[in-house]
């Protein structure tokens, strides 16, 4: 544990955060650009060039907008749950591997702020914290439908826990490790986890899908029955805070399905074009970027697609459909798993 | 639901709806999500419908019935003789005017010894229908395919002769609109409106 650690730890968490942050913010325009092309439309175009500016506009909007608590609301609870969402969005980026080493001077730096040997059951802990900053901004708010939507969130998002952890429990399986550095080394070249368990992918996806709270499952803040949802009774930069988690876990959860099934930063042929230790890191790093958008993207092509699930059908879904698929692909794949690795 | 499969349809695209059974693939709602995503990805492409208002305005066809203009006849004076015909035309009821006899020294303004003092249309009450147009046997009013813009208060929509006149330096070409064959149709002594 040396100086040159520390340092180097506390610059890749800045660079880390900055662009989580960053990657969220564009995400906001990213998401109306492509609802408007989706619609045969422009999206925002006025602000600086193609409304590259449409996201500092809305930031300063919001953060001059008036600063609104209801009488009765719980103060401390009130301003917890928009910063207990933002923390844990921001959290569960720490586990993730951005890339390979760097070796510089030497030395060996992974692109990983920690590579914890329980990877995957961190993140799961984090983002099951997750619904804790909307259930409390829900309840706090004291308004109906604010609590109706924390409650729609709550239930959902403990109902697609369990399809989505049953998928990942297969992964964990196959690869023996619960460290997401040494699930994704184990994918080098092409053997991404996605053609070894296509089932589980698609159930992890709409998980994905549900806990992130993006359309179709996104019952919590659904704007036609609730007006807003958990957040209904939120302004300013609070509701800003809420809206803007929502977009990180979206570029996490990129990140995650790009990690457990597309190899994070692994892609064709790395071995083959004989460069160097640092630019194959480099490269792969790059490429993971590129998958992570191009998820993010499919979370909006879904989002301007799919019409929203009614309650009952949300909960049918997770509970009669996605979570015995999870349970089925987990066996058999812990059955085959036996068979041929253990040669029995 | 029980529909005779040999009725006429009129446009070939009504579909007869069923409660039927969904088949194992179609309970998996997946190829249906793909088909969707699909459809959509293909509208990503498409070119957009949008008209960037203030910097680009839609064309409007020539004969597009918008804000009315009060012709002046080629030497620059009014054309309308305040005979009430629009007003009487309008099924809004959105014209008004008050007639006056043209004075000795108002020769270049008016062209015939009647005109209208005041001539003001309620641009809240019309309903662009170019009654009063077809109505007029003078020529004096014409649909333009110009717009009437918003206003802050109720009363700025009454237009009066002061927007309604076309001015002497900035004619409005309505050429369009005053086709030979339209020309023909108002001297018809046998239409309704020209007995």
């Amino acid at each position: 544990m040396n100086i040159d650690f520390i340092l180097y730890k506390l610059l890749f968490a800045v660079i880390i955060l900055m662009l989580s942050l960053v990657v969220a913010m564009y995400a906001t325009l990213a998401e109306r650009k492509v609802a408007g092309f989706f619609q045969d439309r422009l999206g925002p175009n006025r602000a600086g060039i193609f409304g590259l500016l449409q996201p500092v506009a809305d930031g300063v909007k919001l953060f001059f907008k008036e600063e609104f608590m209801p009488a009765k609301a719980d103060k401390v609870l009130y301003i917890l749950g928009p910063c207990l969402t933002m923390l844990v969005a921001l959290l569960s980026s720490a586990v993730i591997p951005w890339g390979d080493t760097l070796i510089i001077g030497g030395k060996e730096f992974a692109l990983q702020m920690a590579d914890v040997n329980i990877g995957v059951l961190y993140t799961f802990a984090v983002v099951s914290i997750g619904v804790y900053g909307v259930m409390i901004g829900g309840w706090a708010s004291n308004n109906k439908y604010a609590l109706m939507g924390s409650v729609r969130a709550a239930s959902q998002m403990i109902s697609y826990e369990l399809a989505m952890s049953m998928s990942i429990v297969t992964i964990v399986m196959t690869s023996g490790s619960l460290s997401l550095n040494e699930i994704v080394s184990q994918q080098h070249g092409m053997n991404w986890n996605v053609f070894t368990q296509p089932i589980g992918f698609v159930v992890f996806l709409i998980c994905a899908f549900a806990e992130c709270n993006r359309s179709p499952f996104d019952l919590p803040e659904c704007e036609t029955e609730l007006i807003g949802g958990y957040h209904t009774e939120y302004s300013s930069m609070k509701l800003g805070f809420y809206l803007f988690s929502e977009y990180i876990n979206m570029f996490i959860a990129s990140a995650m399905i790009s990690t457990l099934y597309f190899g994070g930063y692994n892609f064709p042929f790395m071995n083959e074009l004989g460069l160097s230790h640092n630019w194959i890191s480099i490269i792969g790093t790059l490429v993971l970027m590129a998958k992570i958008f191009f998820f993010v993207f499919v979370f909006m092509w879904v989002r301007w697609t799919l019409p929203r699930f009614r309650y009952d059908q949300l909960m049918r879904f997770g509970w009669k459909g996605l979570m015995p698929w999870a349970f089925i692909n987990m066996i058999v794949t812990g059955f085959f798993y036996m068979l041929i690795k253990r040669g029995f | 639901m029980n529909q005779d499969s040999t009725k006429i349809s009129l446009t070939n695209r009504s579909k007869v709806v069923s409660n039927k059974k969904m088949t194992l693939m179609e309970r998996f709602y997946l190829p249906a999500i793909f088909k969707g995503m699909i459809i959509t990805f293909k509208h990503f492409f498409k070119k957009d419908v949008t008209f960037q208002y203030p910097e680009e305005k839609r064309p409007f066809a020539d004969i597009y019935r918008g804000l009315h203009v009060l012709k002046l006849d080629d030497e620059g004076r009014e054309r309308c003789t305040a005979c009430g015909l629009c007003a009487l035309a309008c099924p809004a009821e959105a014209i008004t005017m008050v007639a006056a006899e043209r004075k000795e020294d108002e020769k270049d303004l008016y062209r015939e010894e009647k005109y209208a003092a005041t001539y003001e249309i309620n641009m809240l009450r019309c309903i662009f229908c170019g009654d009063c147009e077809s109505a007029c046997p003078k020529e004096a009013i014409f649909l333009t395919n110009r717009t009437v813009p918003s206003e802050y208060k109720r009363d700025s929509f009454v237009y009066g002769k002061d927007v309604l006149v076309e001015k002497k330096n900035a004619r409005i070409d309505v050429s369009k609109r005053q086709t030979p064959e339209v020309l023909a149709f108002k001297k018809d002594k046998s239409k309704s409106h020209n007995k």
